[in-house]
């Protein structure tokens, strides 16, 4: 995935090359709400969606586009955690750190992952293939200790097992 | 709105509708314990302690977001009630630090008062200390995020009153945290450093830096810009160590600006004049006050008449103006006295007073958020007027139209639904324009003109050459922005219109001020309640200076001098014999002082060494007087070139009257003594008066000026210092009994009718050319005042703004190969200036803009002093100039 890392572009400014593309279609998705009041969190949502993150500089053109200050964008990014500021892996791997998953041995598999892939909770690999986070619960304790990758669960896993499961991912 | 009954506590008690339930119970003197409420801010819900317990309402509502409702009962003390609150108590503390004795906010902090009160005998939570981020990056302030209680009110004034938004809740449960856009130090954020987070801070999370508790307050009305915020002085021994929002305040209801807030370090600084200073051997040096005073007795005694002139100052309060123009005209009997009124509003008093009879804000300032439409042209009113920029702000928020015409792109045009860019100096042209929109769609106020006006017709004639294709060529605004704006402002009701300076300081200036009226007129948004045409005045009293005649050709209240009946009444007042032919200008002072018919000057509080234009011929002119007597509170760059210098009082150490821009008369009361041998300035003028041989200055104290000025002065007849201890009275005031007049015109104008002025269109005088081909256009910044003789002695304010930037586009950057921060030589047709470039698109292409608040780079060295024929204004917004590399500076 390329990152973003303009600086907002003015309208006007919106160029060639990828990032101008995503510009332009953050543009469009801002243009469609008609300057209608409310329409932030689809705004936010339908841009992380053609990226992946929300980048500063995407945020900034929100902010601007839409009258909304800087300041108060982050604070709705921080605070709903569907919405991230750095960039995600082709794969999401959650690894449950609820009561259950806990108890049987969750955070093991976090250990095991920073030391063989140096992965840590919201870090990606320099590859860019996979990225980590950690959940409360994902509603299946009898399978704990659980880890997801993407739409897969992966249950009762083992730290030795993670190498292995991971592989088939491209 | 109606009314609702409802019980608290089992007393009957009456609340408004809409009103909560935390609101009815205070305004009933009930208290109910919170931390994130606050009368100026949305309600919030947020610390949970305002809990009360509502029959026949399942669980603990927060008694600050629940409406009160007929026949509620509310028990605010039920035992579960107090219950919760404990606990909520006892889990913020267990994240708060326990040092409360050596915390700055000891004994006054919320958290503090609220555990007293609802009782903490213990800690059942495990203690977790929030880290305590530091962060000290302002010069004024420090955050402390250990002691944060997450009430979220820095947030919410922040945004919501102050418009800004630099801080927002990051994150959500435990880990959230109040921060700046990427955690960035608050220096380097969108913070305009006003402070009122800090004011609004329950603990000690955000306090003011080197802060002292004071002993004392004294109520009075803060020195800066024309707004007239009511300030408390905090005062401790014989300083100022602080300073407090007035939320009675009329005007400014607690808000203040970076300035107001924190500007106050001058009063007790150590380059303060202390003690009289005569030029001797060429030399400044100390003398006693008989000395002084005798010696400018005897020197002024030669120049009576037309060879002396006085300059008076919009600092000094109406007392003192009064005086320094009675001492002028009685003593020196000359009318050769004006002030900075020249370079500021001296077109507002000319041209309204044409149009409506009276040359003030027809309107007040708190009405200018409930207006519909705002037209904000020429004025940069966050950095300018920052409290009447919340008002604006208030109004965009509750959904007025903004349109903002600017040839710079200001802090204002980001809330703005329009914004005209027009070139500097075509605003006839772009307010003709309008008007022409107006009438040929049919949205003109037929009715009003008819009833209300006059002169219609041949104003009406004047529009013809004003099409948009014209309009458009000469403003650079386009067509169809030009006719939106005469829509958005004829159609929205009531439409005001605010003005300041790029309206004013033009070789046209009087010609733009009639465009503002005829626009008002010509839509009726005229002497009804947030309409008006409103110019924003510069100084803390320049209202006051005109209003007390410190001008050439009127006395107090604007009185002609010229009015045979007016000169027998002050004749008789004053027991003397007065000039009848109006004086010089300020601007015709100077050229009269270089051409040596001005051979002596007395200049109370001015420095016009740096604020006149040309200011090189300033200097040669003050260097051809054979007298200079100088008043001011610092040695001036003016004052440096005096032949007698007097330490002059500051306004926390003496009593009087301000007048703000809204024509409110407000009390100036004295906190401290004098510093040194300082004294207030209107003892000083009486003293010297007296000495010259006048008659009338016996005065004590500034009240019994006050009630001579009351006497001789129709629109102040009713004002006296014991009407004005509750938030002041606008003028016209005429008696006793009369409640002041907030808006002015209501049932006729005060010529009569309305005057419509037919105009035309007339370049500015100064013109670019292959030479000069850059236009230099002269702005103000949020963190210095005027000439800086006062706000360059405010240590975090230099931090904040700390020189001269010349504001370049992009464009002609890179034209000239200039980099960002680079020197640059700054040259016009009358003198050069040195400064470091900031290249930023808020400049348009082809213009280029500096303050005046620094002496190292004397901007107006390079304006031109040609002046409107009518106002005397110089031009000071449109000077040619070219820019140039220059040599780094070396250390």
């Amino acid at each position: 995935m390329e990152r973003i890392e303009t600086e907002a572009p003015a309208r006007e400014e919106i160029g060639a090359g990828y990032a101008g593309r995503i510009f332009r279609q953050i543009q469009r998705v801002i243009d469609d709400t008609g300057g209608q009041a409310g329409t932030l969190i689809r705004v936010l949502q339908q841009a992380q969606g053609l990226i992946g993150y929300l980048p500063p500089p995407v945020l900034k053109t929100i902010s601007r586009d839409l009258k909304i200050p800087l300041s108060e964008l982050y604070g709705i990014v921080s605070f709903y955690h569907f919405f991230t500021m750095v960039p995600k892996g082709r794969h999401v791997i959650q690894i449950c750190l609820g009561t259950s998953c806990y108890v049987k041995g969750g955070q093991r598999l976090l250990d095991t992952l920073k030391k063989d892939s140096g992965l840590e909770p919201e870090g990606i690999t320099p590859d860019g293939k996979f990225s980590l986070e950690t959940v409360r619960c994902l509603g299946c304790c009898g399978l704990s200790p659980v880890m997801a990758i993407g739409d897969d669960v992966h249950r009762k896993v083992k730290p030795g097992e993670i190498k292995d499961i991971l592989s088939p991912y491209e | 709105m109606g009314k609702v009954s409802l019980t608290i506590d089992g007393t009957k008690v009456e609340g408004r509708e809409g009103a909560t339930v935390l609101e009815t119970a205070q305004d009933a003197g009930i208290y109910i314990p919170n931390l994130c409420g606050d009368p100026d801010l949305e309600p919030y819900g947020g610390c949970r302690l305002c809990l009360v317990e509502i029959e026949n309402v399942d669980g603990l509502p927060a008694s600050c977001t629940t409406p009160v409702a007929e026949g509620m009962v509310v028990r605010t003390e039920a035992r579960r009630v107090n219950e919760v609150r404990r606990h909520v108590v006892e889990l913020l503390l267990s994240d708060h630090p326990d040092n409360c004795l050596t915390c700055p906010k000891n004994q006054h902090c919320e958290l503090q008062r609220i555990a007293a009160y609802v009782g903490i005998d213990q800690q059942r939570f495990k203690k977790l200390e929030r880290p305590a981020l530091i962060d000290s990056s302002n010069p004024f302030f420090v955050r402390d995020s250990s002691k944060c209680i997450l009430c979220g009110k820095c947030v919410r004034v922040c945004d919501e009153v102050q418009g800004v938004a630099a801080l927002e809740v990051f994150n959500d449960g435990p880990s959230s945290k109040i921060v700046t856009v990427d955690d960035r130090p608050i220096v380097e954020s969108v913070c305009e450093s006003c402070g009122q987070c800090v004011a609004k801070c329950p603990t000690g999370a955000l306090m003011p830096k080197d802060f002292r508790w004071p002993a004392k307050e004294v109520k009075t009305i803060c020195p800066y810009c024309g707004v007239g915020c009511g300030i408390y002085l905090a005062v401790r021994g014989n300083e100022v160590v602080g300073i407090r929002g007035d939320l009675e305040s009329p005007v400014s209801k607690g808000s203040l600006c970076v300035k107001g807030q924190f500007g106050f370090e001058f009063i007790n600084h150590p380059e303060r004049l202390t003690s009289p200073l005569i030029r001797r051997n060429g030399k400044l040096s100390e003398a006693t006050w008989d000395e002084a005073l005798g010696f400018i007795a005897g020197r002024l005694a030669e120049y009576k008449g037309d060879k002396v002139a006085v300059i008076s100052s919009a600092k000094c309060t109406n007392e003192e103006n009064y005086l320094i123009q009675k001492f002028a005209r009685a003593v020196l009997a000359t009318n050769n006295i004006d002030h900075c009124a020249r370079l500021c509003h001296a077109p507002t008093v000319a041209g309204l007073a044409q149009s409506f009879g009276s040359g003030a804000m027809t309107n007040s300032i708190d009405e200018i958020s409930g207006a519909a439409c705002i037209l904000a042209i020429g004025t940069n009113t966050t950095a300018t007027h920052p409290v009447i920029g919340l008002k604006i702000k208030k109004a965009v928020r509750d959904g007025a139209k903004l349109i903002v015409a600017n040839p710079r792109e200001i802090d204002l045009c980001r809330i703005g639904h329009l914004w005209l860019r027009h070139r500097p100096g075509s605003d006839v042209a772009l307010l003709m324009g309008m008007m022409r929109v107006i009438i040929d769609a049919g949205l003109a106020d037929s009715s009003f003109i008819e009833e209300r006006c006059e002169n219609f017709d041949a104003f009406k004639q004047s529009l013809e050459p004003f099409d948009l294709d014209f309009v458009e060529r000469v403003t650079a605004v386009p067509a169809e922005q030009v006719a939106e704006a005469a829509r958005l402002y004829a159609t929205n009701k009531p439409a005001t219109i605010l003005y300041a300076m790029g309206i004013t300081q033009h070789t046209h200036g009087t010609d733009n001020v009639l465009a503002t009226a005829n626009l008002a007129m010509l839509t009726g948004n005229i002497g009804k309640p947030s309409t008006g045409v409103n110019p924003l005045r510069g100084q803390n009293n320049v209202q006051g200076a005109c209003d007390m005649g410190a001008l050439p050709n009127v006395y107090t209240g604007y009185q002609r001098v010229d009015d045979p009946k007016v000169e027998e009444k002050f004749e008789t007042a004053w027991q003397c014999s007065l000039n009848t032919s109006p004086g010089l200008t300020l601007t015709e002072i100077f050229q009269a002082a270089y051409e040596k018919k001005v051979k002596a000057l007395y200049l109370v509080g001015e420095n016009p060494m740096l604020s006149d234009p040309e200011a090189t011929h300033i200097d040669e002119a003050l260097k051809k007087l054979e007298f200079l007597v100088v008043q001011d509170v610092f040695l001036s760059e003016t004052a440096q070139l005096a032949h007698v210098v007097l330490p002059a009082a500051t306004f926390a150490e003496k009593d009087g009257i301000f007048t703000n821009t809204e024509r409110r008369v407000q009390r100036v009361r004295r906190a401290l003594e004098p510093k040194g041998d300082s004294k207030p300035d209107w003892w000083i003028t009486c003293q010297i008066a007296k000495r010259l041989g006048g008659q009338g200055f016996d005065f004590e104290h500034p009240s019994q000026i006050m009630a001579e000025i009351a006497e001789l002065t129709p629109s102040y007849g009713g004002i006296s210092y014991e009407r004005l201890d509750d938030g002041g009275l606008q003028w016209p005031c005429p008696t006793k009994e009369h409640p002041g007049t907030p808006i002015l015109h209501t049932e006729q104008f005060t010529r009569g009718k309305g005057r419509f002025l037919p105009l035309e269109y007339k370049p500015s005088l100064e013109q670019t050319d292959n030479d000069y081909p850059l236009i230099l256009t002269t702005e103000r910044s949020l963190y210095h005042f005027h000439t800086g003789t006062v706000t360059r002695r405010v240590k975090g304010l230099n931090v904040l703004k700390g020189e001269e930037l010349v504001e370049m586009n992009p464009v002609d950057a890179k034209a000239l190969g200039i980099a960002d921060g680079q020197r640059v030589k700054v040259v016009s047709r009358r003198g050069e200036v040195t400064a470091r470039v900031k290249i930023t698109p808020v400049s348009p292409p082809g213009v280029i803009s500096m303050t005046f608040h620094f002496a190292e780079s004397p901007t107006n060295i390079l304006t031109n002093p040609a002046v409107d024929p009518i106002a005397k204004i110089p031009e000071l917004k449109v000077c040619a100039v070219r820019v140039e590399k220059a040599p780094p500076v070396e250390d």
